[in-house]
């Protein structure tokens, strides 16, 4: 089996504990390259949680996480895991792009220097093709004009593009999203899932926690039902959203619809 | 209602309010104050030639020059140890925390004036310094204390020490008070601790630790006359010489405090233009850029 066939995610029997909480009680579902998922489920569910996982926010307490063929966190010798080193933990992260539900923009640097930080810091790119790259990335979301500006003198929405930009200036080859649209006004969320919707057009592998349901029927190939720690039900948007099969995902959708 | 076309045209003229007692406390204050200036001005016991004579005289201006020294390097000392036992305080080492702890407690719980004095007398503690390996006969370096350490160099050993454990906890205020995110986002991006340190979390921590310290470096720089016990010929230490010859005490003391107080005055500057650098990019700046840019925030 050649690195290509495999799936870009692979977690299995993921669990993880919260002092006496367990909130993830074996999470096993693939991601396959450019493939778009999106997670659904109500809050508490351990959604946010597991996707934490995936690029070692959150240490997992058993199972396996795989991002391309490499185990996140851990160094597989024989029978035995060894904790990776904190600066391999970071390489592993470093190609794998996160947008959160507060953007988490740099308060202290410009758009265009919150977007050029890691490339120029953390990969080593010049400042001047960072720039270059970085202009780019800022046109691509919609705020080619906005690149001097601080995040206190942007809108939620474009705080949220610019923290879209900053994750693609690292070339990741997986994108999470946490409630990427959560934290903002209605009037805004519409710039967001666009920017969203033509990452997933250009082929990249996201995984989406959400409660846009219409996104997730638009966009998504693979929608996850979770609730209390486990998946619940996976499958085509059709098939989870329109005939979904389980009685708590029944529920869940009336509540949101 | 009849009058409402009016309320459109109109803005509310009305009569002030009157503040008598304002005006009245401000009457008293000038007045006692006129009083005790003229006192001095006037006092037959105060030699005001000496004053002017000592005001502008070279060594005077030397000890200012030492003062202005030592208070500069030993903040610059005291911070960047500050900052390391800051992040000691904040590690996940246990060990770590409790000699940065220790340290802390150690520096403020006894007097600056004692551990001053400690440090002039550190030659009778340890006559000689040497350096080499401990437990065998290979020395690189081995000197009086009295030669490698000068009381300059005592003084500015106790200011920075001493200095540095109450900066620790300005500096730790000032990191923790960084919204987590901004590590978790750092983290995502492959930063590691260190950089993430540097370049996310002190640069935003800078807006919370500048005001304190602007007050710990204004204290800082009237410290610098506790020197005078170990003889540092700075600012307060000359007047005292000078004052001790003449007998001019209270005119050399009009002198050193004038100059204390120009000083400070004089650091506000620094501590304001640095304030404004750290501020970039938060609320405040942000309004006022907003509003010169013009209506622009659009979704």
């Amino acid at each position: 089996m050649s690195a290509d066939s495999l799936p870009m995610v692979r977690a299995l029997s993921v669990r993880k504990t919260f002092g006496q909480n367990q909130v993830l009680k074996g999470i096993t579902l693939n991601v396959k390259q450019g493939e778009v998922l999106c997670l659904l489920g109500p809050s508490g569910s351990g959604k946010s949680t597991f996707l934490r996982c995936i690029n070692h926010l959150e240490t997992i307490d058993g199972g396996r996480i795989y991002v391309g063929d490499e185990l996140i966190g851990y160094r597989q010798v024989g029978d035995e895991l060894h904790e990776l080193h904190p600066a391999e933990i970071a390489k592993q992260r470093s190609s794998i792009g996160m947008v959160f539900q507060r953007f988490n923009l740099f308060p202290h640097l410009t758009a265009m220097e919150n977007v050029i930080e890691a490339p120029v810091g953390v990969k080593g790119i010049s400042r001047e093709d960072a720039i270059i790259r970085g202009k780019e990335l800022l046109a691509r979301v919609g705020l080619a004009d906005r690149a001097d500006f601080y995040p206190s003198e942007l809108s939620g929405g474009q705080q949220q593009r610019v923290a879209i930009a900053r994750a693609l200036a690292m070339d990741p080859a997986l994108m999470l999203f946490d409630e990427p649209t959560s934290a903002l006004d209605p009037e805004l969320v519409g710039d967001v899932l666009d920017v969203m919707r033509d990452l997933a057009k250009s082929g990249m592998t996201m995984i989406v926690v959400t409660h846009e349901i219409g996104f997730a029927r638009e966009v998504a190939d693979t929608v996850v039902f979770m609730d209390q720690g486990v998946v619940v039900e996976a499958g085509s948007p059709s098939q989870v959203l329109d005939f979904p099969q389980h009685e708590r995902t029944q529920a869940f959708l009336r509540s949101v619809l | 209602m009849a009058d409402a076309p009016n309320l459109n045209e109109h803005d509310i003229v009305a009569k002030p309010l009157r503040h008598p007692g304002r005006v009245v406390a401000a009457v008293i204050i000038t007045v006692i104050l006129g009083l005790f200036v003229w006192s001095l001005v006037s006092a037959k016991t105060i030699d005001h030639q000496i004053i002017f004579q000592y005001l502008f005289d070279i060594k005077i201006i030397e000890g200012m020059g030492i003062t202005v020294v030592l208070t500069v390097l030993s903040m610059v000392i005291a911070t960047a140890l500050a900052t390391a036992l800051a992040v000691m305080k904040l590690s996940d080492n246990r060990l770590l925390r409790i000699v940065a702890t220790g340290y802390i407690e150690f520096f403020r719980g006894t007097p600056l004036l004692l551990q001053i004095v400690f440090w002039g007398y550190l030659g009778i503690i340890y006559p000689n310094i040497t350096i080499g390996i401990p437990f065998t006969n290979i020395i690189w370096f081995n000197q009086p204390t009295s030669v490698v350490i000068s009381s300059f160099t005592a003084g500015l050993i106790a200011l920075s020490l001493n200095e540095a454990a109450y900066a620790a906890e300005i500096v730790r205020a000032g990191i923790l008070s960084v919204d987590k995110g901004q590590n978790e986002a750092a983290k995502s991006l492959g930063m590691s601790g260190w950089y993430t340190m540097r370049r996310i979390v002190l640069p935003q921590a800078m807006r919370v630790i500048l005001p304190p310290m602007g007050n710990e470096t204004i204290s800082m720089l009237k410290s610098t006359s506790l020197l005078q016990v170990i003889a540092v010929s700075e600012l307060y230490t000359i007047a005292n010489q000078i004052s001790s010859q003449n007998l001019a005490q209270i005119e050399l003391l009009v002198v050193a405090g004038f100059w204390y107080l120009v000083l400070n005055t004089i650091l506000g500057f620094p501590q304001r233009a640095l304030e404004r650098k750290f501020g970039r990019g938060f609320e405040t700046n942000a309004l006022t850029r907003t509003a010169k840019v013009g209506i622009n925030v659009g979704g």
